[in-house]
């Protein structure tokens, strides 16, 4: 490799470093985006409207950058406001979804379901959330404060009052469990 | 002395720092009380038990309300690169925090490296441990080599061992999260540079690592209903803190935290419903047996 290529190499890392913990969203056409934009922006986030990556084969000619933890956050004022996105992605790397792979543990009397870092274990019997952990953002044990304690009819979804992705995470791992253990 | 950096998932709790107390079944931190259920609170009580065993002073705690818009973390995140720099003159003349363990607080790269940056212009560098959303973005930041020990989960190790992931949610399916797989996304993580010096995995058998390998392995007494009660690995940081705050070295520290840690699992006879409270109660019973089998010599790890 020239010296010119591994400055550019070295340039491409720090510049994928520096934007890591930011998102993509991706719209079907650019009057979406602007109306996403005025949304976020009334609520005082910090985005960015900006070209697609070369990655990026779906959508307009725009795309908005958001920070990626806040993406259930974001996500549930869009939906509020009628202006989802087509699809969301890292900055670093596009390509990358989520996690769809579940891992469950039967303890019996209980079941438990981990989606990405998070844990949800339910009393199958009552259907009671019996206990929530893993996970590593703030918003980890504000959940299980709000569902610990409540039936999986009667508890909150993480997707209503979570907000990050460990939010996003158990949100999967809820689904997963409603989808097995709830007629 | 040593510091502890975290949340509490009360959205209108005032940032506070200050020495942190055990009263019945909740800290208590500036006079206000936070109930411990998980996260950085069962963390804080954890190292609080050990210190009464040990006859050590309280720990220093860092805390705010989050409930995970991020205000809070960013709130201390701000105050932290002030504050650090004068923590040399605050706590014992001549000491300084030894240890600074970070916890639940929102990742964010920017604050993150800021507070590194603060931690650098430190008198003395303490030791730093990560864990939880601060893990995070250490991982995320490209600077993990800078800090002492992390304390993932295997679901957490294979973010670390995952080169692209931002977070646990994006971490690539071929890159399993299987118990049997631990070995390899420990080195995985070291190859790219995602790991702290040392490593504690926490799982059905607690790995000690470093950039070697596994150097130990604790997996006894096993309570398998453990890996679902919510703040156990909270407990577990919050010993090793506490340890290594008295002086321990990091890797022995871990080794012996696990078994600690499994102990009073055990001695409170969880199931999946426990609530991490009543683990708590049982640490010094656990730490003053795991110490005295430490000084006869009793062997309960497996050596690398």
């Amino acid at each position: 490799m020239s010296f010119l290529g591994i400055i550019k190499k070295k340039r491409g890392k720090a510049a994928d470093k520096k934007n890591i913990d930011r998102a993509i969203l991706v719209f079907e056409n650019t009057s979406e985006v602007i109306r996403a934009e005025n949304v976020l922006k009334s609520q005082g986030w910090k985005i960015k409207v900006m070209g697609p990556p070369p990655e990026i084969r779906s959508g307009c000619d725009l795309v908005i950058e958001i920070p990626l933890i806040e993406e259930l956050n974001i996500l549930r004022s869009l939906e509020e406001a009628g202006a989802s996105p087509l699809e969301i992605v890292p900055v670093s790397s596009p390509l990358l979804k989520p996690v769809n792979l579940f891992q469950n543990k039967d303890f019996g009397k209980y079941l438990m379901i981990r989606a990405a870092n998070m844990k949800l274990t339910i009393d199958k019997e009552t259907q009671n959330i019996v206990n929530i952990s893993g996970g590593g953002c703030p918003d980890v044990p504000y959940l299980a404060q709000e569902m610990v304690g409540k039936t999986m009819a009667d508890a909150p979804d993480p997707r209503k009052i979570g907000h990050t992705l460990c939010g996003y995470a158990l949100q999967l791992a809820y689904e997963e469990m409603t989808r097995r253990c709830l007629p | 002395m040593f510091a502890v950096v975290g949340t509490v998932p009360i959205q209108d709790f005032p940032l506070v720092t200050g020495e942190v107390f055990l009263e019945d079944d909740s800290i208590c931190i500036e006079e206000k009380p936070v109930p411990v259920n998980r996260g950085t609170p069962a963390l804080m009580a954890a190292a609080i038990k050990v210190c009464e065993v040990l006859d050590q002073g309280a720990p220093f705690g860092y805390l705010v309300g989050d409930i995970g818009l991020g205000d809070g973390s960013r709130r201390l995140y701000e105050y932290l690169t002030k504050d650090l720099r004068q923590s040399d003159f605050r706590s014992k003349p001549g000491t300084g925090f030894q240890v600074i363990t970070f916890h639940y607080l929102q990742p964010d790269v920017d604050w993150h490296n800021r507070v590194l940056f603060a931690i650098e212009e430190m008198t003395r560098r303490p030791i730093l441990i990560a864990d939880a959303g601060f893990m995070y973005a250490a991982k995320m930041s490209g600077k993990a080599k800078e800090y002492d020990l992390f304390t993932p989960d295997i679901g957490e190790l294979a973010f670390l061992a995952d080169e692209e992931a931002p977070h646990p949610f994006y971490t690539r399916g071929f890159i399993l999260h299987e118990e049997d797989r631990i070995p390899e996304l420990i080195v995985r993580a070291y190859k790219y540079n995602n790991a702290a010096r040392c490593l504690l995995v926490k799982g059905k058998q607690d790995c000690v690592a470093d950039r070697q390998g596994i150097q130990a392995t604790i997996d006894s007494p096993v309570e398998e209903a453990m890996e679902a009660i919510g703040g156990t690995g909270d407990t577990l940081t919050g010993i090793i803190t506490a340890l290594v705050g008295s002086g321990m070295e990091v890797m022995k520290a871990a080794t012996i935290a696990a078994r600690v840690n499994r102990l009073a699992g055990y001695y409170a006879k969880p199931t999946p419903a426990t609530q991490v409270i009543e683990i708590i109660q049982h640490i010094p019973k656990a730490l003053a047996k795991v110490l005295s089998e430490n000084e006869k010599g009793e062997v309960w790890i497996k050596q690398f």
